[in-house]
């Protein structure tokens, strides 16, 4: 099989050869329980505070314990709604999502809202952003709880948490943000931000699948909901992942010593894609085209007249990866509602493309791509029955 | 979600795509806020269809159906050609995964409507029976298994 060029770095990343060479001891050597005493258990206990501390000086919390192993970025976002919301008995009260949340948000959020709480979808603006007025007149004096992801996985646009955290601590909630997306990618500092609590996932930083970490501001009431032997601070029992947790601290490391100089090359990747691709391919427009402050490594294009998943096949077909937030891709009906709520037209949304660059992507894949997709999306168009009308559509809406 | 290797093989090299310009029948069904556009122009010569040809706007599958159901209908009569159904089709093409069966109920119907349009052309009673997909309100992923 020719190489694959594998432009989904947000989907996952595959694990880098560094993390997985400082993971292995501890699945044959150092494999001991870092809650037995003797010594093979201290020797884990004392790895697996390091990783603890690796990760707590990354976001600068303002102590280790503040940082909570987790299994990812779905158990992070779970724990986090279920666990503020539900601290110390409380069985109602208001919850605020974005609606463009990833699904481990909003699913916790609208179980919540069937089980005695109230919860509240704010909408994003075109932007892609989620203004700090629009939450301030969101907010009610019985809300308890805002979650607002700080990087969005599909279109790439950043959010200001700082000023979303402060509007929703004048009104006397806590503030929770997933940050599966930009930890390692951007400067990430939970004290500069204000947050109480914040999401992790290990796999989109080129560590291992089955790691992240919840950060926990000290003094936020929170409900465990996995019980057992007491670990991690009795907020998430069960022996602890030391190879896991080791892994993600390693990759977060690497992301923070390698970013001043990874960031404006991976920007550069991205900029080359969407002035190719718009250059390339008639009526394309990227989403969120306003938004200036955005993560570096995410574009995410409507292609007028194709259909995403025809789209994807084609490129699958010529080793290349990429993901469409076109319902028919996911096995869902609807297409992706973050595209819905900042405003694409649902028959545009079922021709989105998500390109996402990563370590090891070069100027050569982007241009594959740009090489490959052309004539794919010629192709498609030619056999859409529509394709005149909706040219006409266009082209009328531009003149 | 897996596809059969004939579904991919009819969406990487469909059959009978394009539009015939002097179509005695033309059938379109579906609508782009669903994603599936197809559109079927049949040729007929003593109610036989002579010729046929798609374009489909929409998934892999809807790509494949669309192409399985102009091979299985080229050279039928149209009374066999309206009867094929999506069973028919899903079958023909190696089985299809359950969120896709409203592609090979479009096909069908896109291949019924283009054949009452030509008895309609031609002042003659239709005979496809309901076509549900001509109904521009018709969601056609209600039919999805979830």
């Amino acid at each position: 099989m020719e190489r694959t060029v594998y432009l989904d770095y947000a989907a996952t990343t595959p694990a880098d050869q560094r993390v997985v060479d400082a993971m292995l001891p501890f699945f044959t050597e150092r494999y001991g329980n870092a809650n037995s005493l003797y010594a093979l258990g201290r020797d884990a206990a004392r790895a697996l505070e390091e990783a603890r501390e690796t990760v707590a000086l990354s976001i600068n919390a303002a102590h280790p314990d503040e940082v909570i192993f987790t299994s990812g970025g779905t158990e992070s976002d779970n724990a986090a709604l279920f666990g503020i919301a539900t601290a110390g008995g409380r069985s109602s009260g208001h919850i605020l999502v974005s609606a463009f949340e990833h699904h481990a948000v909003l699913e916790p959020a609208h179980w919540l809202g069937k089980r005695g709480f109230e919860v509240t979808e704010l909408m994003p603006r075109t932007d892609g952003i989620v203004h700090p007025e629009d939450l301030a007149a969101a907010l009610r004096d019985d809300t308890v709880l805002v979650s607002v992801m700080h990087g969005n996985n599909e279109i790439g646009t950043l959010q200001p948490i700082a000023e979303l955290a402060r509007a929703t601590h004048e009104r006397g909630a806590l503030f929770h943000t997933d940050a599966a997306q930009t930890l390692g990618k951007v400067d990430f500092d939970v004290q500069a931000l204000g947050i109480d609590a914040a999401s992790f996932s290990g796999h989109k930083i080129y560590g291992p699948k089955g790691t992240g970490a919840l950060y926990l501001r000290k003094g936020v009431r929170f409900a465990p909901y996995l019980m057992g032997g007491g670990q991690e601070g009795r907020r998430r029992s069960g022996t602890q992942n030391l190879p896991g947790n080791v892994g993600f601290a390693t990759a977060l490391t690497l992301m923070d010593a390698e970013r001043p100089a990874e960031t404006p090359r991976l920007t550069g990747l991205r900029d080359r894609l969407v002035g190719e691709l718009l250059g390339h391919i008639e009526h394309a427009r990227l989403n969120a085209a306003e938004a200036t402050m955005r993560l570096p490594h995410i574009a995410n294009f409507v292609i007028p007249g194709v259909e995403g998943e025809a789209m994807l096949l084609h490129l699958d077909a010529a080793s290349i990866a990429v993901s469409t937030g076109s319902a028919c891709s996911s096995g869902s009906l609807k297409p992706s509602h973050v595209l819905l709520s900042i405003g694409c037209p649902v028959e545009f949304a079922h021709g989105s493309l998500r390109v996402s660059v990563g370590r090891f992507t070069t100027e050569a894949d982007v241009d594959f791509l740009i090489r490959t997709l052309v004539p794919v999306v010629q192709r498609l168009r030619s056999m859409n029955p529509m394709y005149e009308k909706t040219l006409a559509a266009l082209t009328g809406q531009q003149g | 979600m897996l596809y059969s290797d004939k579904v991919m093989e009819h969406f990487g090299n469909p059959r009978n795509v394009g539009v015939i310009e002097d179509a005695d029948g033309v059938g379109e069904v579906g609508n782009p806020v669903c994603g599936d556009v197809m559109k079927i122009t049949i040729k007929v010569n003593d109610d036989r269809i002579d010729d046929i040809r798609f374009q489909t706007l929409g998934c892999g599958a809807a790509i494949a159906t669309s192409s399985i159901v102009t091979e299985m209908a080229k050279g039928m009569a149209i009374q066999d050609a309206v009867k094929i159904s999506k069973n028919d089709v899903a079958s023909e093409l190696g089985g299809l995964p359950p969120a896709k069966m409203h592609c090979s109920i479009l096909a069908t119907d896109g291949l019924k409507l283009a054949v009452d349009d030509y008895l309609k052309k031609h002042g003659r009673e239709p005979i496809a029976g309901e076509v549900k997909s001509a109904d521009p309100t018709f969601d056609p992923h209600e039919d999805d298994e979830h």
